[in-house]
């Protein structure tokens, strides 16, 4: 409320330029709820094959815009979707779903396999995706909670090279796939499907 | 008082309010002690305009008034004719909107008095508004086709409005012979959901593939190019024998006689401007305008659509309603399910603003629109939008389309489809959650 008189002071004291000011600049909130249609209310995807975005770093979400607006992340359609949005736009939206609550899906896991994936994350993926990647103050993307179709995606194309990521990352998995074998990646998937 | 001297008081004595220190006094309006919108039509932009005005001012009375207690989407209807996906899928209830506190009443809209600012019903209720919202989507414009109208589309469906009409042709389809012609029909431009008539064409030639195999679809348009023709034609080619002399699909343009002037429900046959097709099963779909309210209220131009101004909607024509959706001219936005969704929002926010005597903020729009050719072989087009010189514009430089099959992968096309389903979940949550 008081939040509310006071740009209630404010719009009375400006009231007259007000509207010149903001005019070419949407609203962080007007800018974002142009997202939900594809990634879901607030940024919490109920979609299988489409990421939740709400609660991770906002850094992080800075970094993806940008590496889709170069064309550096392998893409369908948010490549095209980037290109529409100046640099203040991406951090205004960043902020904004960087803000909003991170539901994890709810997902089947098979019990044996989230078991070996949580040794295989454990060894090689903690270190930046720590608290089985659901701690925005990595700055990494989610991975506990994230839909299993999605992620699935996301380390084909880590694994292809078409996705801009750390050389750690790609040594890591290399060596998870080592250790676990040609099942390591799909352990991992059900390690972070089973997470709470 | 003018409309436009009471907007400007209302703006003027809003500021007044705040500048007082009355903040509280959040119930002022215009001609009583609440805020009231009203809004015609539960589809698409109507729900999400609901929700998003209830989530921004919860102090704002709103009333959706819409025929149905159910709503079928159109978008990803065309599955459900290719049989894929069965009908319920795409059915929503209104309980979400009444969990935001929308009051949903099941009546049809005959008569909005834009200077009494009431809405009147079928069923003899009457609603006043401070601001009223309409968004009856699309009505059809059967007397450009000769012999049809809502009676013989019992017999040969539009199904361009989803429910009874995608259970009709999809039961069609399916009674029809192996070794048939199925005939479709796309209407001129403008018209709900461009691609949607060239997927169909997909989702029906996948359905006979797969099903009937010496089966037939002619495409009779009203057009001679039509949206993403060059992903639509190249799918066809690639799953469906097209510019081959076996191929399943034939597409006639109106340069090569495709516009059908006349439809013939006893002989089952329709008129082309060089010669007459018989089809076994037939979907005409005629030309459009908007909803048939937008008439009544007096709210369209001479081409049957509603200008609006693209801040907030408002109609151009009667101040203190706004028109979103496909019965809005709000081009270079498309008339589809996700710019109906994106400027129900802006409609909204600006709603919610103009009620509290604010300015209409500054509007952000997107597009997005997935077709599936088949299962596994999803195209999509997508583009941003933004505000500026008094006009929305697309953003340079943003959007456009999948690439073709030389320039992507199978892998990549199949995720398309994954996107599709998954911005389907979404968007219908966004709408009606």
């Amino acid at each position: 409320m008081q939040l509310t008189a006071l740009k209630g002071t404010v719009l009375a004291c400006s009231l007259a330029f007000s509207g010149a000011t903001l005019a070419d600049s949407p609203s962080a909130e007007m800018l974002s709820n142009t997202c939900f249609g594809c990634h879901g209310p607030n940024g919490n995807s109920v979609g299988p094959a489409i990421p939740s975005i709400a609660g991770m770093a906002e850094t992080y979400l800075v970094d993806v815009m940008n590496q889709y607006k170069e064309g550096a992340r392998g893409s369908t359609i948010m490549t095209r979707i980037a290109k529409g949005y100046s640099a203040e736009e991406i951090e205004s939206m960043s902020a904004w779903f960087a803000s909003q609550k991170y539901a994890p899906a709810t997902q089947m896991a098979d019990a044996g396999k989230a078991k070996a994936g949580a040794k295989l994350h454990d060894k090689y993926c903690d270190k930046c995706h720590s608290e089985a990647g659901t701690l925005a103050d990595d700055e990494a993307g989610f991975l506990a909670g994230q839909w299993t179709p999605y992620l699935k995606a996301s380390l084909t194309d880590v694994m292809a090279g078409t996705r801009d990521v750390p050389k750690k990352m790609t040594k890591a998995l290399d060596k998870a796939k080592k250790k676990g074998g040609d099942d390591a990646i799909d352990q991992l998937l059900h390690f972070y499907a089973s997470y709470k | 008082m003018s409309n436009i001297n009471r907007r400007k008081f209302m703006q003027l004595t809003g500021g007044a309010v705040a500048a007082a220190g009355a903040v509280g006094f959040s119930g002022f309006a215009i001609g009583g002690a609440s805020k009231k919108v009203v809004i015609v039509g539960g589809g698409t932009a109507g729900a999400t305009a609901a929700k998003y005005i209830r989530m921004a001012d919860s102090s704002i009375d709103v009333t959706v008034i819409e025929p149905n207690q159910h709503y079928y989407t159109c978008y990803m209807s065309n599955e459900v004719i290719g049989g894929d996906r069965k009908l319920e899928t795409i059915k929503f209830s209104y309980d979400g909107l009444k969990g935001h506190g929308v009051k949903v009443v099941h009546d049809m809209v005959t008569g909005i008095d834009a200077n009494a600012r009431t809405v009147s019903t079928k069923g003899g209720q009457k609603f006043s508004y401070d601001r009223c919202i309409v968004a009856p989507g699309i009505d059809f414009k059967y007397d450009t086709i000769e012999g049809y109208d809502e009676t013989v589309a019992e017999k040969i469906p539009h199904a361009w409005k989803a429910g009874d009409q995608t259970k009709l042709l999809r039961s069609q389809l399916t009674a029809m012979k192996d070794g048939g012609t199925v005939i479709v029909a796309p209407p001129p431009n403008p018209f709900r959901c461009p691609p949607g008539p060239y997927e169909r064409v997909c989702q029906i030639a996948h359905y006979l593939k797969h099903n009937k195999p010496k089966s037939k679809i002619l495409v009779l348009d009203a057009k001679d190019a039509f949206s993403k023709q060059g992903l639509f034609t190249a799918g066809w080619k690639k799953h469906y024998g097209y510019g081959t002399d076996n191929s399943m699909i034939e597409w006639v343009n109106a340069a090569g006689g495709g516009r059908v002037s006349a439809v013939d429900a006893g002989s089952m046959s329709v008129t082309g401007e060089v010669e007459d097709f018989t089809g076994d099963v037939i979907n005409v779909i005629p030309a459009q305008k908007a909803g048939k309210i937008a008439f009544t209220a007096g709210l369209t131009n001479d081409k049957g659509w509603c200008p609006i101004e693209g801040k907030t909607f408002e109609s151009t024509i009667h101040k203190n309603i706004h028109v979103v959706g496909d019965a809005a001219v709000a081009s270079p936005l498309p008339k589809s399910g996700y710019a109906a969704n994106s400027e129900a929002k802006v409609c909204a926010a600006a709603v919610v603003a103009m009620l509290n005597g604010k300015p209409a903020p500054q509007p952000s729009y997107v597009n997005t629109c997935y077709s599936i050719i088949t299962p596994n072989d999803g195209i999509s087009v997508a583009m941003v939008y933004n505000y500026a010189d008094g006009k929305i514009n697309k953003v340079k430089g943003s959007g456009g389309l999948t690439p073709g099959y030389d320039k992507t992968t199978m892998e990549m096309r199949a995720r398309e489809v994954g996107y599709a389903y998954s911005w389907y979940d979404n968007i219908t949550r966004d709408i009606f959650s």
